[in-house]
């Protein structure tokens, strides 16, 4: 009963911070960013770490849902209290839709040539936009600053509530099956198609949502920022935290996100330490602090008393 | 109409063959070790501004080629290096390691060299070109030469690749790869020696790149080389002939992109192309499906 208790106060933190001068405005800038790096972290381990495929087109999800997002407050809603969730919810569906697409396009290509088709679609979200004068191509767009750190806490729980519940369903153990043995998981009897786009299309949702909240929280956003870079931040977390983990996700996105900061002086050199700590940890630790272990919290009951096979 | 079409083939010519060029770095790799190495873009852009430091640093001007194979063995040993560093141990580590672990290499090389030279630089000219005119179409000697120096490698690699010893070693590695050692072929020496020469062609292609279009900077790994990348995954990846296909119907699609609609729209039609070929030809024009053992 930890947990919900734990969310509970989180909240009540949150909410404090907002409305009392507990934290300074960098601090509260910085907490944001941690909590959409965790959804981003959390949602590509659904397809790098459960399913066990490589994708690094996260990004382009989080320009559909950033760019979409920002359409809503900039020109078609008129400021309210439901500006934000309807432009984050928007946000997700837009990227959770081309997610679907993308799934039902790539499902019979796996491996290499996945990660092929999701560099390409990165490549062509980043080409397209950037040739779309509606969404001011490459000078980008400036969305109003909506997102706070409550909404940013609400998001983070609404992600990992999900994904650990998907995880631990029937789909899940579908998800998992196709990570160890697509062939096989498809003679036993699972709908492997089904799985990967359920998988594909809840990732995409979450990667959406995370650009959602990063563009209202930003000010400015343009193709560039949703480029190959980006979506290598994302892969450094997922593989440093530890893939199919949400504690391991929560873990990378965080030690991620303050060391991003604390290496600010660095400038260009910062993308190559983020790089090379991504080489370093394939080659001596590949599964991550916590990967393929949990923290209890995130178990089920009845997952607490079997043994879980490393 | 038909001269304009004429001359934007030559063009294409030119930069098929730098595409092709460097698209047989990638195949070559694919073809023994069955991994992507996203590193071998950023060596192609390594290759153009090692060209610029021979050119521009040294005390005394060096003869063309030269500069040519000074660079294709400085670049060539960069990638075998990379190889024996990064590579090596993770050789039976899952895929997804290997091409991850090349996906940070490149980007290791390419922010490095963000960082030292964050303008982009001016290649010298290292070769006196001049310009031909046939019947209204015009040619320059540096695009002979660059088509040449093109054509001459890959029948060079041709040659390397069937009729050497060396060559039928790479050919049986990418063929078995777990009985190829019983026989007595040293596989690690000669996965080296395929990062050797396919990193050796990238970087002749990165100085070819250089001398045709002067301004380089440390984005034309991913502007060109990620491109030759399309090339080589069209053409069939792991195909060295799919390889110079590819490389070439892509200089093809892309220059008549060009010469017909917006120049901003190249990207966008090029990662389309490449798109619709993996969802109708998943192994590309000139690839075989590989077996799936359970």
């Amino acid at each position: 009963m930890a947990l919900p208790i734990l969310v509970v106060l989180g909240f009540a933190f949150c909410v404090a911070c907002e409305f009392l001068p507990i934290i300074n405005t960098y601090t509260k800038g910085v907490l944001i960013m941690v909590g959409i790096n965790i959804i981003l972290c959390a949602s590509l381990n659904l397809v790098n770490g459960y399913m066990g495929e490589f994708s690094v087109g996260h990004a382009g999800f989080m320009a559909l849902g950033a760019y979409a997002s920002a359409v809503m407050t900039i020109k078609w809603l008129p400021a309210s209290v439901f500006e934000l969730p309807l432009a984050v919810l928007f946000g997700g569906t837009v990227a959770a839709a081309i997610g679907f697409l993308l799934a039902l396009l790539s499902f019979k290509t796996r491996g290499d040539y996945l990660a092929i088709i999701t560099l390409a679609f990165l490549m062509i979200v980043k080409s397209a936009v950037e040739n779309i004068e509606y969404l001011g191509g490459p000078r980008g767009m400036t969305p109003p600053v909506l997102t706070n750190l409550p909404w940013a806490f609400f998001w983070v729980v609404v992600t990992l509530w999900i994904i650990r519940n998907l995880v631990y369903s029937k789909f899940g153990r579908a998800i998992t099956a196709i990570r160890e043995d697509e062939i096989a998981a498809n003679a036993m009897g699972v709908r492997v198609r089904e799985a990967k786009i359920l998988a594909f299309s809840t990732s995409a949702f979450f990667g959406g949502v995370a650009g959602a909240l990063y563009a209202q929280v930003n000010f400015f956003i343009d193709p560039k920022s949703f480029d190959i870079v980006r979506s290598t931040e994302i892969l450094v977390m997922v593989y440093l935290g530890g893939v199919a983990s949400l504690a391991g996700s929560i873990l990378g996105a965080v030690i991620f996100t303050l060391l991003f900061q604390a290496l600010q002086d660095l400038g260009t050199w910062r993308m190559v330490v983020m790089p090379l700590i991504l080489v370093l940890l394939m080659i001596f630790r590949p599964r991550g602090i916590m990967g393929m272990k949990e923290l209890p919290w995130f178990l089920p009951k009845r997952e607490l008393f079997t043994k879980r096979q490393p | 109409m038909l001269y304009y079409i004429a001359q934007q083939t030559i063009n294409a010519i030119q930069l098929g063959s730098i595409y092709a060029l460097i698209a047989l770095g990638y195949s070559m790799v694919y073809g023994v070790l069955v991994m992507i190495n996203f590193a071998h873009s950023d060596l192609f852009m390594l290759g153009a501004f090692a060209c610029l430091l021979l050119a521009t640093m040294l005390p005394v001007q060096l003869p063309f080629v030269v500069i040519l194979l000074l660079v294709m063995a400085i670049i060539g040993l960069l990638g075998a290096l990379i190889e024996r560093v990064a590579y090596r141990p993770l050789r039976g580590a899952p895929r997804v390691s290997a091409i991850i672990t090349a996906l940070g290499c490149g980007l290791v090389i390419q922010n490095t060299t963000l960082s030292l030279s964050p303008y982009p630089k001016y290649m010298p000219e290292l070769f006196n070109s001049r310009t031909l005119t046939f019947s209204g179409l015009t040619i320059t000697t540096l695009q002979i030469l660059i088509i040449g120096i093109s054509f001459g490698l890959m029948v060079a690699l041709d040659f390397l690749i069937r009729k050497t010893r060396y060559g039928m070693a790479m050919r049986a590695i990418s063929f078995d790869v777990r009985t190829v050692p019983l026989m007595g072929i040293p596989v690690n020496r000669i996965i080296s020696l395929t990062f050797l020469v396919g990193a050796g062609l990238g970087g002749a292609a990165g100085m070819l790149y250089g001398l045709a279009y002067p301004q380089i900077s440390s984005g034309i790994g991913i502007l060109i080389g990620w491109k030759a990348f399309i090339a080589a995954v069209i053409g069939g990846i792991g195909s060295i002939r799919g390889a110079v296909l590819g490389g070439f119907l892509l200089g093809l699609v892309e220059v008549m992109a060009v010469a017909f609609t917006d120049s901003s729209y190249r990207d966008l039609i090029a990662y389309s192309l490449l798109l619709l070929i993996l969802v109708f030809k998943p192994y590309g024009l000139l690839g075989q499906a590989p077996n799936q053992k359970v």
